[in-house]
């Protein structure tokens, strides 16, 4: 089995939002992680590995501080990396990171390309879904249990209200939801060796990639307003609570 | 470039979902606005009733895909339908509401159709005649304002973030769509459907939510949860320590790697309000919490706050809503 992952590196869930003087994301002293579902996704591949042989190879776009993260993949156990960093491909825009994602991916043979169902800095979801329509491939979003065998995966997979069991042939792109598996630590053994295991680096003109104009524009960053604290309601538990139904209905008039 | 906005108009159980509505009656500003047509989209199969009310809510047309192929979503055969609909009419506008099938449809087919998509917006207002969008990044610790500039723009809104708006009915046009779902499009099948049967408002879309967190102690307490839920119509969420100690299945956990809502009402019960928690409601309209540390950071941010037992509390909670009820 060949093994693809797409690993993003986001920002930590405890970090606390800032704007630069020129109004965008202040991304100084802020702790960088793997996107948490990425890291389900690495684990996955591990696991199949583990199980049926082959390789897992680690695939990003992203600047050069990427390469922790990667190297965080690979310390767990991943077999390489490609990070492509290059200042032309606009992070917000999820087609030029899909566009260049897919040159790595046609480079050589995948019989499965995990990657996390959504990141967790941008919300977008959009990424996988855009891969899988340029490579032509089935995709199958949220799976939380992956069994493969016989030229097919079969996916147990998060929908609306009910939980399905899909088969999708390989090559296919599945993406991991909350779930699916227990990400281990690196080991100390598995940190050393990291350091020895290939790290390619290239851009996107190197690959030839095509980005094409940015479809989205960003206009504008703002932080939310801060909401404040309200009214505690103090007494008995019945009078606290008929005093919160009270206000409930008459002040926030949501009930 | 197109003029029209193009609606896609989810139906569950046969019926128009609530985001699907207020997209209907939103989108029938940005239609006129752009001299268009306002044009819901329905897929699936036995959407015809649905079909028939759109025009209640605004629109001009409705476009119905309607096939016994379509009966379960599945990304591929959606999005060559979608994909069809859109390289046939060329609409301005294609909006869908933040629901999962959405969430999973939407990307491929933008990719298909060469366009830009922005997903789970919260605000969609014209500036300039163009279309802006806000949309939450770093799970609600800031927003950004967007605009899409591909032909369609595409969006996906997250429900309850427009509401309704009024607009007069119309007498919309139903056209039927022919299907031809290329054999290409079939490479995923399913297996089984294990459906969580439920009477209760879908989370993302419940107007109140009443939420449980480690504070519950235990799955078998939740049914006070339930019991509030019922008299509000609400949803019952949980945090992500009570998802992961097992006592609430994982769809149900809101936060950061759970669901983002945006209801009008966000009780938590049990729950600290951890910034991951936050994340996934800090945009609710009204947020209550009852917990019994008074230092828990959930009170930083709620409108409503009972520091006590919540096992003496929400019971209480319960019967006092009963009788507002009953009242009116
Ligand atoms: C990458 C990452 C992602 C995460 N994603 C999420 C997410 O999506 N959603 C999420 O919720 N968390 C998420 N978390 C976890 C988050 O950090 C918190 O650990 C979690 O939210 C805590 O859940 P809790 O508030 O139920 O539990 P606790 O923090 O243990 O709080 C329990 C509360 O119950 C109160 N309590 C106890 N007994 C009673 C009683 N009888 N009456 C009233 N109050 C009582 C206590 O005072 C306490 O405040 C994430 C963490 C990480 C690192
Ligand atoms: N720059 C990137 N490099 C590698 N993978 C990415 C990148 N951006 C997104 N992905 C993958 O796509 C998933 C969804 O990302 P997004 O579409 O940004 O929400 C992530 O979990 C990653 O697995």
């Amino acid at each position: 089995m060949q093994i693809a992952v797409c690993l993003k590196q986001t920002f930590d869930t405890e970090a606390k939002i800032k704007l630069t003087g020129d109004g965008q994301i202040d991304s100084a002293g802020v702790n960088l992680i793997i996107n948490p579902y990425d890291e389900f996704a690495v684990e996955e591949a591990l696991r199949l590995k583990e199980k049926l042989g082959g390789e897992v190879v680690v695939v990003s776009v992203g600047p050069a501080q990427v390469q922790e993260s990667v190297r965080q993949a690979l310390a767990m156990g991943a077999d390489r990396a490609v990070l492509v960093s290059d200042p032309a491909v606009a992070p917000s825009d999820h087609s030029q990171v899909a566009a260049v994602l897919a040159k790595v991916l046609q480079s050589e043979p995948f019989d499965l390309i995990l990657s996390g169902w959504v990141a967790i800095d941008d919300n977008a979801a959009q990424v996988p879904a855009r891969l899988a329509e340029k490579l032509n491939l089935p995709q199958v979003n949220m799976a939380v249990k992956i069994e493969i065998g016989g030229g097919k995966a079969t996916v147990t997979r998060e929908a609306e209200g009910a939980t399905e069991i899909v088969e999708v042939p390989l090559p296919a792109i599945i993406t991991a939801q909350k779930g699916l598996n227990e990400p281990r630590y690196p080991s100390l053994k598995g940190i050393m060796q990291a350091k020895k295991k290939e790290l390619k680096l290239l851009t996107a003109a190197d690959l030839g990639a095509e980005l094409g104009a940015s479809q989205v524009k960003i206009l504008q960053y703002s932080l939310p307003p801060a909401r404040q604290a309200g009214k505690k309601i103090e007494g008995e538990p019945v009078d606290s609570a008929r005093e919160l139904a009270r206000l409930l209905r008459e002040e926030a008039k949501v009930i | 470039m197109g003029k029209d906005v193009f609606i896609f108009a989810e139906v569950k159980a046969g019926q128009l979902r609530k985001v699907a509505v207020e997209l209907l009656s939103h989108g029938r500003a940005v239609a006129d606005q752009f001299g268009g047509q306002l044009v819901a989209v329905l897929v699936g199969q036995g959407v015809g009733a649905a079909a028939a009310a759109c025009g209640q809510y605004g629109a001009d047309k409705v476009l119905a895909a309607d096939s016994s192929e379509l009966a379960t979503y599945i990304t591929e055969p959606y999005a060559a339908v979608v994909g069809q609909i859109i390289a046939e009419n060329q609409p301005g506008v294609f909006l869908a509401g933040n629901t999962m099938l959405a969430r999973d449809l939407f990307p491929r087919v933008a990719e298909r159709v060469k366009a830009g998509l922005v997903t789970d917006c919260t605000g969609m207002t014209l500036e300039g005649g163009n279309l802006v969008f806000t949309r939450p990044i770093y799970a609600g610790k800031a927003l950004t304002k967007v605009q899409v500039e591909s032909s369609p723009v595409m969006a996906t809104i997250r429900p309850n973030a427009l509401g309704v708006a009024e607009v007069a009915a119309r007498q919309a046009e139903v056209v039927q769509v022919a299907v031809t779902i290329p054999a290409e499009a079939k490479r995923v099948a399913i297996k089984e459907v294990q459906r969580r049967e439920s009477k209760r408002p879908e989370l993302t879309e419940a107007e109140i939510i009443v939420s449980g967190g480690r504070g519950m102690k235990g799955p078998e307490n939740y049914v006070i949860l339930e019991e509030l839920a019922d008299v509000l119509g609400a949803a019952v969420g949980a945090s992500r320590a009570a998802v992961d100690a097992g006592w609430r299945d994982h769809a149900f956990q809101v936060g950061q790697t759970g669901k983002t809502v945006s209801p009008n009402l966000y009780i938590a019960c049990g729950i600290s309000g951890a910034i991951q928690h936050l994340a996934g409601m800090g945009s609710s309209k009204v947020i209550a919490a009852i917990n019994k540390d008074p230092e828990a950071n959930i009170f930083n941010v709620a409108d409503y706050g009972i520091v006590d037992d919540l096992f003496k509390v929400v019971p209480a909670l319960t019967q006092e809503v009963k009788k507002l009820v009953q009242e009116s």
